[in-house]
C-alpha cells in the first residue's frame, strides 16, 4: 500500500474506490465491476500525471521525503556489484547514517558513499534518519582519500535532512568534519560524481556533493536550510514553509538554471516511489553519463575542473 | 584621570557650550550591566572594562586597532549579482540590504584589507556581524576569494576574523555554495605555503563554521565566543534536554580540541604577530604600537627587509 501525501488525497479516494470495487467483486460472483474499476484506474492515472506535472516546491519537498522513495541502500544494492562496506572513522565510531565502501559500477571499481535514512522504524533509528554525525563525515573523508590514492572514481548519493544537531556531534567537531569533507571532495584526483536522490540538506549535503558533476532526481530538493527552518526564522512562523520553499529555489529545475547542478534525472510518473526500478535505472544512466564525461581527464585536470566550477558558480543568477 | 578626562570634562564642557549630547555616549555592558563611556569602551576595543565581556567590534574598528598606525589598504571585492533569486520573505531582500547598508555604513558583511602588523605584511578579512548577522552570501564568498588571491599574489599570510550567524538564506542555494567556494580559497593559500590563521569571534555558526572558519592552520577564539554548527536552541529542541553551562563557547571548544587558543582581544594583535612571524621564520617583532608604514610600502607587496622568502 502506497502512503499518500496530503496533496494526493483526491487520488487516494479514487484509487481507494477502485480497490473497494475489486474487493467487492471478489466476494460476490455475479457482480461485474471490471469496466467501472478500469474507468476509475484511468481517472486515477490521469490525475496522477496532473498532480505531478507541476509540483510546487513544497510538494517536491514532500515527495523528496517520501518514506517509500528509494534510498541509498536501494541504489547501492541495485546498481553496484561486489559492494564491500567499509566502516569506521578510525577515531571514535562507525556512523550508520553514512554508508560507504568499495564496489563495482558496470564492472569498474569505484568508491560509493551516501546518506541512508532507513526504511522502517528500526532501521530509521539505527540510521539516525540519515543525519550524520562527525564520524560519518570522517568515514567519508577516509574513503575519498583512499579512492584518490588508488585511482577509483567516487560516487556519492545524497539524501539527508542535514547534519545531526546533537550535543556529542557538536563536541566532536561537526563543523570541522563537514569542512574537511568538503575540502577532501575538492582535493581528490579522481572523478567525483554526485546524485541528490532525495533531500540535499545544507552543509550535511555539501560535504558529499562538492563534485565534478552533480545530478538531481526530478523531484529531489537541495537547500541551504529546510523550508520549515527558513520559515521559522524569516517569517517567524514554521507554518509558512510553502512560501519559504518557494523563495528558496530548492528544486532541481531552479538549481539547473542557476548552474548549481548539471543534470536532472526524470522520475517515473508519480515520483520515484511509485516505480522504484525505473527511478534506479534513471540514476544508473546518469552516473554512467557523468563518469563518461570525465573520462580521460588526469588528476590535476579533475581538481581544476572542480575548483573552477565552484569559483565561477552563481555568476549568472536566475537570468532567462 | 581617565574618569576625569573622559567623563567629567566632556560633561562640564557640554553643559557650558550647550552642545547637543549624542544619545549613545554611554553603552551598557550586555553582561555585567556596567555603564561604559563610549571613548573608554572603544579604546578598550569594545571589551567591558569592568568584567572583560567582549562586545561586537566592526571590521573597520578592528583593522584600525590591528594594523600598524591604523592604516590599511582595502582590497577590492568583485561585486556579485544583487538578489540572484529575487528572494522575498516578509520584506524584499534588496530592501533588507539597503537597511543594513544604511545602519552600518558598509557595503556588505566582510571587509578585506592588506597592511602590516608589527611590520609583518598580511592580508586580513573580517566579517561584520552587524551587517545582516554577518551572513555568508556571494559577496562574502567573493571577499574571501579576493583575500586569498591577494595573499597569494603578495605572498602574505591570511588572517580571517569570522563572525556570522551562518549562510544568508536570502541567497538560498548560492549561499550554501559559498562553503565549497571559500574552501577553494583556503586551499589556494595553503598551496602557496602561506599561513592561514582564523580568529573566531562571537558568534561563528552554521555553514561559516563548517567551511573556512574550521580550516585554519591556527584557530584562535575570543573569550566566550559562541562557536558551533547547530545552535544551542536547535540542539535543545532535538535532544530535549538542557545543555551544560558554557556549551559551544570558546573555552568549551578549546577543551574539546577544536581550537588552539582562546585569547582576549587586547592581546590578539601581539599574539598574531608572534605566531605569524614564527610560521614565516622571521625574527621576533618589536613590541608596541608602530607608526604606519612609509608611503608606498604598505600595499606594494614588497616591504623592505622582512618579507617572506617564498
Amino acid at each position: 500500500m502506497t502512503q499518500y501525501l496530503d496533496f494526493e488525497k483526491p487520488l487516494a479516494e479514487i484509487e481507494g474506490k477502485a480497490e473497494e470495487l475489486r474487493a467487492l467483486a471478489r466476494t460476490s460472483e455475479e457482480m461485474d465491476v471490471a469496466d467501472e474499476a478500469a474507468a476509475l484506474d484511468k481517472k486515477a492515472a490521469a490525475l496522477l500525471v496532473d498532480l505531478y506535472k507541476d509540483l510546487t516546491p513544497w510538494r517536491k519537498c514532500q515527495v523528496a521525503r517520501h518514506p517509500e522513495r528509494p534510498h541509498c541502500k536501494d541504489y547501492i544494492e541495485a546498481l553496484f556489484s561486489d559492494y564491500t562496506p567499509l566502516a569506521g572513522d578510525r577515531n571514535f565510531a562507525d556512523d550508520h547514517a553514512v554508508m560507504g565502501g568499495l564496489a563495482r559500477f558496470e564492472d569498474r571499481p569505484v568508491m560509493v558513499i551516501g546518506h541512508e535514512k532507513g526504511s522502517d522504524t528500526k532501521s530509521r533509528i539505527e540510521r539516525n534518519f540519515g543525519m550524520a554525525r562527525p564520524e560519518g563525515y570522517r568515514k567519508a573523508i577516509r574513503l575519498m582519500d583512499m579512492a584518490g590514492r588508488f585511482g577509483l572514481p567516487v560516487i556519492t548519493l545524497v539524501d539527508t535532512p542535514g547534519a545531526y544537531p546533537g550535543k556529542g556531534a557538536e563536541e566532536r567537531g561537526q563543523s570541522e568534519a563537514i569542512a574537511r569533507s568538503t575540502e577532501m571532495c575538492l582535493k581528490i584526483g579522481t572523478p567525483l560524481v554526485s546524485v541528490i536522490i532525495g533531500e540535499g540538506g545544507s552543509g550535511g549535503a555539501v560535504a558529499f556533493a562538492t563534485a565534478n558533476r552533480v545530478a538531481m532526481l526530478e523531484h529531489s530538493v537541495y537547500s541551504v536550510i529546510s523550508p520549515e527552518g527558513c520559515a521559522s526564522i524569516l517569517w517567524k512562523d514554521a507554518e509558512k514553509m510553502r512560501e519559504a520553499a518557494e523563495a528558496l529555489r530548492l528544486t532541481a529545475q531552479d538549481l539547473k538554471k542557476l548552474g548549481v547542478i548539471d543534470k536532472i534525472i526524470p522520475e517515473p510518473k508519480g515520483g520515484a516511489h511509485r516505480d522504484r526500478p525505473a527511478a534506479i535505472d534513471g540514476v544508473k544512466a546518469a552516473i554512467a553519463d557523468m563518469l563518461a564525461e570525465l573520462d580521460g581527464k588526469d588528476a590535476p585536470a579533475l581538481v581544476q575542473d572542480r575548483r573552477q566550477k565552484y569559483l565561477s558558480m552563481g555568476a549568472k543568477g536566475l537570468a532567462a | 584621570m581617565n574618569w576625569i578626562s573622559n567623563y567629567v570634562r566632556p560633561r562640564i564642557n557640554s553643559i557650558f557650550s550647550r552642545r547637543e549630547m549624542p544619545e549613545n555616549l554611554w553603552q551598557k555592558c550586555e553582561d555585567c550591566g556596567t555603564m561604559l563611556f563610549h571613548r573608554e569602551l572603544s579604546e578598550n576595543l569594545n571589551v567591558c572594562t569592568n568584567c572583560g565581556h567582549h562586545m561586537a567590534i566592526t571590521p573597520r574598528d578592528r583593522f584600525r586597532a590591528l594594523f600598524d598606525g591604523g592604516t590599511f589598504a582595502e582590497v577590492k571585492v568583485p561585486e556579485p549579482l544583487t538578489d540572484p533569486l529575487h528572494f522575498r520573505d516578509q520584506k524584499k531582500y534588496p530592501e533588507r540590504m539597503k537597511t543594513a547598508q544604511r545602519t552600518t555604513g558598509e557595503k556588505e558583511a566582510m571587509l578585506v584589507a592588506s597592511g602590516e602588523i608589527g611590520r609583518t605584511p598580511i592580508v586580513a578579512a573580517a566579517q561584520d556581524f552587524s551587517f545582516m548577522g554577518g551572513s555568508m552570501g556571494m559577496y562574502v564568498g567573493n571577499a574571501i576569494i579576493a583575500a586569498a588571491e591577494e595573499a597569494v599574489k603578495l605572498k602574505r599570510p591570511l588572517v580571517l576574523f569570522s563572525a556570522a550567524g551562518g549562510a544568508r538564506m536570502q541567497e538560498g542555494i548560492l549561499s550554501l555554495m559559498q562553503m565549497p567556494r571559500t574552501t577553494v580559497a583556503v586551499e589556494m593559500v595553503k598551496e602557496a605555503g602561506l599561513p592561514y590563521v582564523v580568529v573566531l569571534t562571537h558568534p561563528t555558526t552554521g555553514g561559516v563554521t563548517a567551511s573556512y572558519a574550521m580550516l585554519g592552520d591556527v584557530h584562535i577564539a575570543e573569550p566566550n565566543a559562541l562557536i558551533c554548527f547547530a545552535g544551542p536552541r536547535v540542539i535543545e529542541q532535538t535532544i530535549r534536554e538542557k545543555l551544560p553551562e558554557g556549551f559551544q563557547r570558546a573555552e568549551y571548544l578549546l577543551d574539546h580540541g577544536m581550537l588552539d587558543r582562546v585569547t582576549p582581544r587586547g592581546k590578539m594583535r601581539d599574539e598574531l604577530i608572534s605566531i605569524i612571524r614564527m610560521l614565516l621564520g622571521l625574527p621576533p617583532a618589536v613590541r608596541g604600537d608602530l607608526p604606519a608604514p612609509e608611503a608606498g610600502e604598505g600595499d606594494s607587496g614588497t616591504p623592505a627587509g622582512d618579507a617572506p622568502e617564498k
